[in-house]
């Protein structure tokens, strides 16, 4: 079913009537050419691109709950090309010119707002680093404008600009980044991979990933056992446990993330706007409500909550940096699993075990990778070959220290970022 | 999340400073080879459930504690000194 005006109009007089479901509920089959662990958007998006660049369509995506349930659908729903080191920067973006693209491809309405982001700086020194990330984003073909104190109080009349400890001196901005509706981005890739045949099985969670001689022939799930000539895991924060179903251990450590959602208040907040000095950003919804986090809590976890001192740190910077938004209440907050890399850059590799592939390593920074993840991760499955936009992220720079790509110079080690 | 020191009792998390997995107190010596040497510095167990690290009461005594705890529910299960854990 393709989804337009004239659709939504006629269905509108017809009491609704026409509208099937989006995508099958199919039984899984004995065996598949590929299978995906895990549906959140970079499994989805993987299984899409499977079938439509590379017309491999006997193709399941195992999910153990269901469809846009995990972090897909927990997010703050950022996406930008703002990196500077390269590896990331040419990743992040083919990731936004893929979304450019999205709506019409997927003929799905995911709400991509190209609103702007706007980074934040204190010091001559941030400055001076704002305008080397600036420059590295336009070498790369993206926009990057720096605003001094004026042009930026025009744009962010309501932030408080002399605060003794931070005070605000200009911005970074990034017109081509924005927000999109985070569960729509799932949907409308479950949509797309399903009418071209893939199986996305729900409820149904790997157990076991059968190896034979060096080569994985498998895996076994709750709904049984599924043969397939190659897997690709796909599973964010929960990568160390389906890896060591492998054998593999993984350079991983399973992070908490927080993120808070106001009330519904009139448009106040245009763009994207981070405090990065106060860990502190935030942007409006579509739907009102303010949406807004900070740092991660500090210690391994997978409770998928936080604790209270972060809570109050992220209010603290946020009643630092905007006093106004002091008087809209809090409706709910929640935390997701992370899956923190040593140097804080993802990995799409394979793993040693032939037919066995790895997507993983996203960090906090997972949502605005969806489509080139997604993308690169099925040139992977399908090729043997990494795409060049995701060449940097092997596996084995961990081991070998060649290719770290550490975003934030802070070390290539566990806890830092 | 409150961790009891077993020096000063139990206190706030905001007292401690996180340090991961508890593997520091098992470094290799210096000519174990790469697979020893990348397996101290970059993979992790990373369990969900019980787990064992690493936590520095900096705003306290400035002990190293090992700290066993569940990751699935951020129940505290016991803190020893890491200097008599690693002794």
């Amino acid at each position: 079913m393709r989804f337009s005006g004239w659709r939504i109009l006629k269905e509108g007089l017809t009491g609704n009537s026409g509208w099937t479901p989006q995508w099958r509920d199919p039984e899984p089959k004995e065996a598949y050419d590929i299978v995906i662990i895990g549906g959140g958007g970079h499994g989805l998006s993987t299984a899409y691109y499977l079938a439509r660049e590379h017309g491999l369509r006997n193709v399941a995506v195992l999910e153990k709950g269901w469809i846009g349930g995990g972090n897909v659908g927990r997010n703050t729903t950022i996406v930008r090309a703002n990196y500077g080191l390269p590896g990331n920067s040419e990743f992040y973006s083919h990731s936004l010119k893929l979304w450019e693209g999205l709506e019409q491809e997927l003929n799905y309405n995911v709400m991509f707002s190209q609103r702007g982001v706007i980074n934040l700086y204190h010091s001559d020194g941030q400055r001076d680093a704002f305008v080397r990330r600036g420059n590295a984003m336009v070498n790369q073909g993206d926009d990057a404008i720096l605003l001094d104190r004026a042009a930026l109080r025009r744009k962010l009349p309501y932030l408080d600009f002399d605060t003794a400890r931070f005070p605000v001196l200009g911005g970074l901005y990034h017109p081509r980044g924005g927000t999109a509706r985070h569960d729509a981005v799932a949907w409308g890739y479950a949509r797309g991979a399903d009418s071209r045949g893939v199986d996305l099985i729900q409820n149904c969670e790997v157990t076991g990933i059968d190896i034979d001689a060096g080569r994985v022939t498998g895996v076994q799930t709750s709904r049984g056992a599924i043969r397939a000539g190659k897997v690709g895991i796909v599973v964010a924060g929960r990568s160390s446990q389906v890896a060591a179903m492998a054998g593999l251990r993984l350079p991983i450590e399973s992070h908490v993330l927080q993120a808070f959602v106001t009330e519904g208040l009139k448009p106040v907040i245009d763009q994207v706007v981070t405090f990065g000095m106060g860990h502190f950003y935030i942007s409006q919804s579509d739907k009102g409500g303010l949406v807004f986090g900070g740092d991660l809590d500090g210690y391994a976890s997978y409770a998928q909550r936080g604790n209270l001192p972060l809570v109050e740190h992220v209010m603290e910077a946020g009643m630092a940096l905007m006093p106004m938004i002091g008087k809209a209440r809090v409706l709910r907050s929640w935390g997701g699993i992370m899956d923190m890399s040593p140097d804080g850059s993802p990995v799409i590799d394979r793993t040693g075990i032939e037919g066995l592939y790895l997507n993983c390593g996203w960090c906090y920074g997972g949502f605005k990778a969806v489509p080139a993840s997604g993308h690169c991760f099925a040139h992977l499955l399908a090729t043997d070959r990494p795409h060049a936009a995701a060449a940097g992220f092997r596996l084995d720079r961990f081991r070998s220290g060649e290719g770290i790509m550490d975003e934030e110079a802070t070390g290539a080690q566990h806890n830092l970022h | 999340m409150r961790i009891s020191c077993p020096l000063c009792g139990p206190r706030d998390r905001r007292e401690f400073y996180y340090r991961g997995a508890a593997v520091a107190l098992q470094r290799p010596a210096a000519d174990a080879g790469e697979d020893a040497w990348q397996a101290y510095v970059f993979l992790r167990d990373n369990p969900a459930g019980v787990t064992r690290d690493l936590w520095y009461h900096a705003q306290g005594c400035g002990a190293w504690l090992v700290v066993t705890r569940d990751t699935a529910s951020h129940e505290i299960l016991a803190t020893e000194l890491a200097a008599e854990v690693a002794s």
